[in-house]
C-alpha cells in the first residue's frame, strides 16, 4: 500500500504540473488575443474593410456642344445594350438562339459572347448586342420570360446630330490610348471615351466631368452582396462654340464636289462663324467604331477628309498676299500709292523673266489698280524696292507666319519666308528674285486660310489684331452666353494707308475691270470688297511657256491652281470676313470667288453677330 | 454509510451513480456545445441548414453516449481496455485498405449506417489502453526500461498509422498525450527527456514522409504572407477577422470575414475565428475562461480519483482536449501552422464529436467511481 500511496502523491504532483502549464499556455493564446484584437485591431479592422469594400466607378455623362445659337452638335444617345448574366442562364446555346431570333446575331457574334462568358465569372454580365433600336428593344422585352438571365442595359453613346457638317470643329471620341492615360482612375474604365480631335479633344478635361463612385460589399468571389454608399458624379460642362450652323451647313454644302476650306469671321471679334474643310468624315462612325477597311479608306483618301484643312492645310496666298505688300510699301515710305509702274507683261531680272498673269501687261499702273486688276509686275516693282524684311514683318502683323493659337488641335504656322529662315532651312543666300515671287503670294509664302481669314479682318477694321475665337464657353443653366468682349491690340497702321487699300479691294468686286467683277453682291447694302488669289503649285518651265501653258482644266487634279479668295463685308462699316480656298480648283475670280461671294451674301442676311442670343435646343431624342 | 460500502468495493447502485455525477462539468459542456450550436447557426447565415440541426443531434447523442459511459462500472472499462485499444487499432488498418478518401484524407471507414473516423476513436483508446497498462505498474517497475518498452509502441505504432493517412494533427496529438501519460505514472523526467531529444533528432527524417501540402503548411507558418493566396490564405484571413473583430466583436451575424466567405472552413476549424470576430475579445476570452474551467475541473477530478487507472483516464482525457484546444487557437491565431484540428465541442463534425462526449463520459465516470480503489494486479482479486 506504501507503494500507491507514493504513486498517488507523484501523480497529484505532476499533474498540478502539467496543469499549471497548461494554465499558463492558455493565458498566452489570451495574449495573443489581446495583442490581436485590442492592440492591433485597426489596422486588422481596416484590412477586413478592403478586403470586403470594392469601389466602382460611376462614369458621369460627357458635357454637351452646341453652337452659337444653342443648337445640339454633339450630345449622348441612349444606347441600349443586351446583357446576359450567364448564371442566370440555364441554357447558354438555347438563350442565344432565342435571341437570335428577335435580333441579328452572326455567328461571329455568338463566338466572342461564348468567349466572353467562359472568360468572365458567372455572375458577370456578358454584352450581346448594344445600340439597339427602340424596336428590337421592346422584343426583347416582350421576350424577357423565355429569355432567363436577360436584360436591357441603358448606355450612353455620343451622337453628332450633323456629323460631316460640323466633323472638323466638333471631333470626335474614341477609345482611350496609352499616351491618354492620366492619373484620372476614370480613364482606366472599359466603354469610357476621349475626345481625341477638335473641340472634343480641347475641352475634354472640361467636357469628361467627375466620376462617381459606388462602394459595394463584395464577397471572397467578387459577387456583389450589397450596395454600402453612392456618390453621384459630375456631369461634364455644356460648352458653346462660335460657330452658327446654318452658315457652316451652307458653307460645306456651297462646295459640291471641290475640296477646300471657307472661313467666316467676325472682323471685330474674332469669333469664328464658319470653319468649313472639305471633303469631310462622319464622326458618329468614330463613336460607334471604325472597322479596319472604313479607316484606311478614310486615311488613305486623296483629298484627306480627316484633315482640318481650315487650320492645318498650308497654300501659297498668291495675289490675296498684295494687300500686305502694298502695306509694307505705304507704310515703309519707300513709295506712294500715286506711283506708277509700267507692266508690258513681264520683268526682266539678270537673265530671268517674272511674268505678269496677263501675257500682254498692264501698261502703266499705279496701286489701286494695281490691286484692283491684280498686276504681277507692279508688285514685282513694289517687292524689290520695299524688301523681303518689311514685307515679311508685315505679314506677321497680320496674323501669317505663326500660329494664331485657335482652341483647335493641329493648327499650323504657315510661312514667312526670311533672310535668316532662308540660311538656317536652305543654307543659301537670299536673292532678290525670290522677294519678286513672294511680292506676288507665291515661292516660300505658306498660309493657313484660318491666317487668310484673320488677315483680312485685320484690313477690314483697320488694323485692330482680333484673334480667332471658337469656344464661347461654358453653358450654365441652359442659358446662352454672351459673347467674350476682348480689347484687341492696334497694329498702329495710318488709316490713309487702309483707304487706298479698302479703295482697291472694293474695286475689284465692284469695278468693271476689276478681277472678281463677276462675282459682284448686286444688293448694295451687303456689297463687299474682295481679292482674288491663284496660287501656282507648280513651276511652269521656259520650254512650256513657249509651246503653250497647259490649260488648268487638262492638266492632272494634284497640278491644278488653287483658287483663293478673301473678302469682307459691307464695304462701309464691315463686320464679316471670309476666306475661301478651293483646292487645285483653278483660277480665283473663276471658282473661289463666286463660292466666298454666295458665303458672304449668306452670313449678311442671316447676321449671326447682329441676331441675338437663342435658348438651347437640346435634340428630344437625346439627353 | 454510502462512502463504507464503496470501501468495501462493492458496486453502486445506477441511484448512486447518477446522485454522484459532476454536474459543473456537464454544465461547462453544455454551455460550450450550445455556443458552438449558436456559432454555426451564424456560419451558415442564420439557417440550421446544413451544420446547426445536425451538430445538435451530434451533441445530443454525445450527450448520451457520455453519460451511459459515466454511469458504467469503471472496473468494467479497465477491463475492457485493451479489446477496446486493439479493435480501433484494426479499424485504423483497415482504412488504410479500405477507407474512402474524405477531403484528401484516408481517415473515415465507412460501417455501413455510420461513417467513423477511428484516428478520432484512437485518441481515447490509446488513452484507457495506457492508463490500464500503468495501473499495473508500481513505481519500482516505471525504473526498469524494459516496461516502458510496449507503452512506447502503443503510442507510436497507431502514431504512425495516422500520419499515413495523412493527418498530421492527430498523429502529433497522440504523441504527446501520450507522452504526457507517461510522465504522469511516474517516469523519470531525465528518460522523457532522452527521449524527446531522440524524437528531434527523427524530425529531419520525419520531414521526408510529410505530404507537400503539409510541408507548404508547416513553411507558410513561418512566413504566411510569403503565399497570400495560397496556403497562406488561411491564416492571414484568421488574423484579419480576429483583429478586426476588437474589444467587443462585429454583432452576431455580422462577421463580414466569415460572412463574405473570406474565412475558409469557418464552421469546422476556424470557428474560434468567428466566435471572436463576432463576439470581439470579450466573447473570445470567455470561450478560453470555459475551456479553461474545463481542464481545471478534470485535473481536480483525476488527482481526487482513489484508483491509478482512474487517476490516468481522467488525465489523459483532460490533456487531450486542452491539447485539441490550444493547438486550434494558437492555429487560428497564427502562432501554430494549420493543422487540421477541430475545436472541441465547437467545430462541426459527428464522429470528432462523439469521441469527445466519449471521452468526457470517461471522465466523469472517474468522478462517479472516485472513491472505488482497484488493486494493482488484477490477478490478486478483491483484497
Amino acid at each position: 500500500m506504501q507503494g500507491e500511496i507514493g504513486r498517488s502523491a507523484l501523480f497529484t504532483r505532476r499533474a498540478v504540473l502539467v496543469g499549471s502549464l497548461q494554465a499558463l499556455l492558455i493565458a498566452g493564446l489570451a495574449g495573443r488575443l489581446y495583442q490581436l484584437q485590442i492592440v492591433d485591431s485597426e489596422r486588422y479592422a481596416m484590412l477586413a474593410d478592403e478586403n470586403r469594400i470594392d469601389t466602382h466607378l460611376l462614369p458621369p455623362s460627357r458635357g454637351r456642344i452646341f453652337d452659337r445659337f444653342g443648337q445640339l452638335l454633339a450630345g449622348n444617345r441612349l444606347n441600349y445594350r443586351l446583357m446576359l448574366i450567364p448564371e442566370a442562364t440555364p441554357d447558354l446555346d438555347v438563350a442565344l438562339t432565342r435571341v437570335a431570333a428577335l435580333v441579328p446575331l452572326d455567328t461571329h457574334e455568338r463566338d466572342r459572347i461564348e468567349r466572353e462568358v467562359r472568360r468572365k465569372r458567372s455572375f458577370v454580365p456578358v454584352m450581346v448586342r448594344e445600340h439597339l433600336t427602340w424596336k428590337e428593344v421592346s422584343r426583347i422585352e416582350v421576350n424577357v420570360p423565355d429569355l432567363p438571365g436577360a436584360m436591357i442595359e441603358v448606355g450612353r453613346s455620343r451622337r453628332y446630330a450633323f456629323g460631316p457638317d460640323t466633323a472638323h470643329v466638333v471631333g470626335y471620341i474614341g477609345a482611350v490610348g496609352e499616351a491618354e492615360m492620366e492619373d484620372d482612375p476614370m480613364l482606366a474604365l472599359p466603354g469610357v471615351r476621349v475626345g481625341k480631335s477638335g473641340a472634343e479633344k480641347v475641352l475634354e478635361k472640361s467636357l469628361r466631368g467627375k466620376a462617381g463612385t459606388r462602394q459595394v460589399e463584395v464577397n471572397a468571389y467578387g459577387r456583389i452582396v450589397r450596395e454600402l454608399a453612392r456618390q453621384d458624379g459630375q456631369p461634364g460642362d455644356d460648352h458653346m462654340l462660335t460657330i452658327d450652323l446654318g452658315l457652316q451647313q451652307y458653307a460645306m454644302a456651297r462646295f459640291g464636289d471641290e475640296s477646300g476650306s471657307a472661313i467666316v469671321i467676325d472682323v471685330h471679334s474674332g469669333e469664328i462663324l464658319a470653319l468649313a474643310s472639305i471633303p469631310s468624315y462622319d464622326p458618329n462612325a468614330f463613336a460607334t467604331g471604325l472597322s479596319r477597311r472604313e479607316w484606311s479608306a478614310l486615311i488613305s483618301h486623296p483629298r484627306l477628309p480627316l484633315n482640318n484643312k481650315s487650320i492645318a492645310g498650308q497654300y501659297p496666298p498668291g495675289s490675296t498676299f498684295k494687300m500686305i505688300v502694298a502695306l509694307a510699301a505705304l507704310e515703309s515710305g519707300a513709295m506712294g500709292p500715286e506711283q506708277r509702274f509700267f507692266c508690258p507683261g513681264f520683268l526682266e531680272l539678270g537673265n530671268h523673266r517674272f511674268r505678269c498673269w496677263r501675257r500682254g501687261g498692264h501698261g502703266s499702273v499705279a496701286m489701286v489698280r494695281g490691286i484692283a486688276e491684280s498686276c504681277d509686275v507692279y508688285f514685282y516693282e513694289v517687292a524689290k524696292r520695299v524688301g523681303i524684311d518689311r514685307i515679311g514683318a508685315m505679314a506677321v502683323q497680320f496674323g501669317l507666319g505663326e500660329k494664331l493659337d485657335i482652341e483647335l488641335p493641329g493648327e499650323q504656322p504657315g510661312l514667312v519666308p526670311t533672310r535668316e529662315w532662308k540660311r538656317a532651312a536652305r543654307g543659301t543666300r537670299w536673292h532678290v528674285g525670290e522677294t519678286l515671287v513672294v511680292g506676288i503670294g507665291q515661292g516660300y509664302m505658306l498660309t493657313t486660310p484660318l491666317q487668310l481669314a484673320v488677315m483680312v479682318a485685320r484690313i477690314a477694321n483697320g488694323g485692330i489684331a482680333v484673334a480667332p475665337r471658337i469656344m464661347r464657353g461654358v453653358v450654365r443653366g441652359g442659358g446662352p452666353i454672351a459673347p467674350r468682349r476682348e480689347a484687341f491690340p492696334s497694329l498702329a497702321i495710318s488709316p490713309a494707308h487702309f483707304d487706298v487699300v479698302h479703295e482697291s479691294m472694293r474695286r475689284v468686286v465692284n469695278e468693271p475691270e476689276g478681277t472678281a467683277y463677276r462675282a459682284r453682291i448686286d444688293e448694295p447694302a451687303f456689297a463687299m470688297c474682295g481679292k482674288t488669289g491663284t496660287a501656282q503649285v507648280r513651276r511652269i518651265s521656259e520650254r512650256e511657256r513657249r509651246t503653250r501653258v497647259l490649260k488648268n482644266e487638262e492638266r492632272p487634279w494634284e497640278e491644278r491652281d488653287h483658287a483663293l479668295f478673301v473678302a469682307y463685308a459691307p464695304v462701309e462699316r464691315p463686320r464679316y470676313g471670309v476666306a475661301v480656298i478651293v483646292e487645285h480648283g483653278g483660277s480665283g475670280s473663276a471658282v473661289a470667288a463666286p463660292i466666298a461671294r454666295d458665303i458672304m451674301r449668306e452670313v449678311q442676311h442671316r447676321d449671326p453677330s447682329g441676331r441675338g442670343d437663342a435658348p438651347l435646343r437640346p435634340d428630344p431624342a437625346t439627353a | 454509510m454510502v462512502q463504507a460500502d464503496i470501501r468495501n468495493q462493492r458496486s453502486l447502485t445506477i441511484a448512486e451513480r447518477v446522485l454522484r455525477l459532476n454536474w459543473l462539468v456537464i454544465l461547462l459542456i453544455c454551455g460550450i456545445g450550445a455556443v458552438g450550436i449558436l456559432m454555426l447557426l451564424s456560419a451558415a447565415g442564420g439557417s440550421v441548414e446544413p451544420w446547426a440541426y445536425r451538430q445538435t443531434i451530434h451533441f445530443g447523442v454525445g450527450l448520451i453516449l457520455m453519460l451511459a459511459v459515466s454511469l458504467t462500472d469503471i472496473r468494467l472499462w479497465m477491463r475492457l481496455a485493451y479489446a477496446f485499444y486493439g479493435l480501433t487499432f484494426v479499424l485504423l488498418v483497415g482504412v488504410e485498405l479500405l477507407g474512402a478518401a474524405v477531403m484528401g484524407a484516408q481517415r473515415w471507414v465507412d460501417l455501413g449506417v455510420i461513417q467513423a473516423q477511428p484516428s478520432e476513436l484512437m485518441k481515447i483508446a490509446l488513452i484507457l489502453a495506457l492508463a490500464r497498462y500503468f495501473h499495473g505498474a508500481s513505481l519500482d517497475d516505471m525504473r526498469r526500461l524494459r516496461v516502458l518498452v510496449p507503452p512506447v509502441l502503443m503510442i507510436l505504432a497507431p502514431a504512425a498509422l495516422v500520419l499515413r493517412q495523412p493527418d498530421l494533427g492527430t498523429a502529433v496529438l497522440l504523441v504527446l498525450c501520450g507522452t504526457v501519460m507517461v510522465f504522469l505514472a511516474g517516469v523519470k523526467p531525465w528518460k522523457l527527456g532522452a527521449a524527446v531529444a531522440g524524437a528531434l533528432a527523427v524530425v529531419p527524417i520525419a520531414w521526408q514522409f510529410l505530404h507537400d501540402y503539409q510541408k507548404a503548411r508547416v513553411l507558410t507558418f513561418f512566413d504566411p504572407e510569403s503565399d497570400p493566396l495560397g496556403a497562406g490564405y488561411h491564416v492571414i484571413q484568421s488574423k484579419i477577422a480576429l483583429g478586426s473583430g476588437g474589444l467587443l466583436g462585429k454583432g452576431y451575424l455580422k462577421g463580414t470575414q466569415s460572412h463574405l466567405n473570406f474565412l475558409p472552413e469557418k464552421q469546422t476549424d476556424f470557428i474560434f475565428t468567428m466566435v471572436a470576430e463576432e463576439y470581439g475579445f470579450f466573447g473570445a476570452g470567455f470561450l478560453l475562461l470555459l475551456y479553461l474551467s474545463i481542464v481545471i475541473c478534470g485535473i481536480m477530478i483525476s488527482t481526487r480519483s482513489d484508483n491509478h487507472f482512474g487517476r490516468l483516464l481522467g488525465m489523459g482525457v483532460t490533456v487531450t482536449f486542452f491539447f485539441h484546444v490550444f493547438f486550434n487557437i494558437a492555429m487560428v491565431m497564427g502562432l501554430l501552422p494549420v493543422v487540421g484540428l477541430p475545436l472541441p465541442l465547437m467545430s462541426y463534425g459527428g464522429s470528432a464529436m462523439v469521441s469527445l462526449m466519449l471521452g468526457f463520459g470517461f471522465l466523469i465516470c472517474v468522478h462517479v467511481h472516485r472513491d472505488i480503489s482497484i488493486a494493482r494486479r488484477p490477478a490478486s482479486g478483491p483484497p
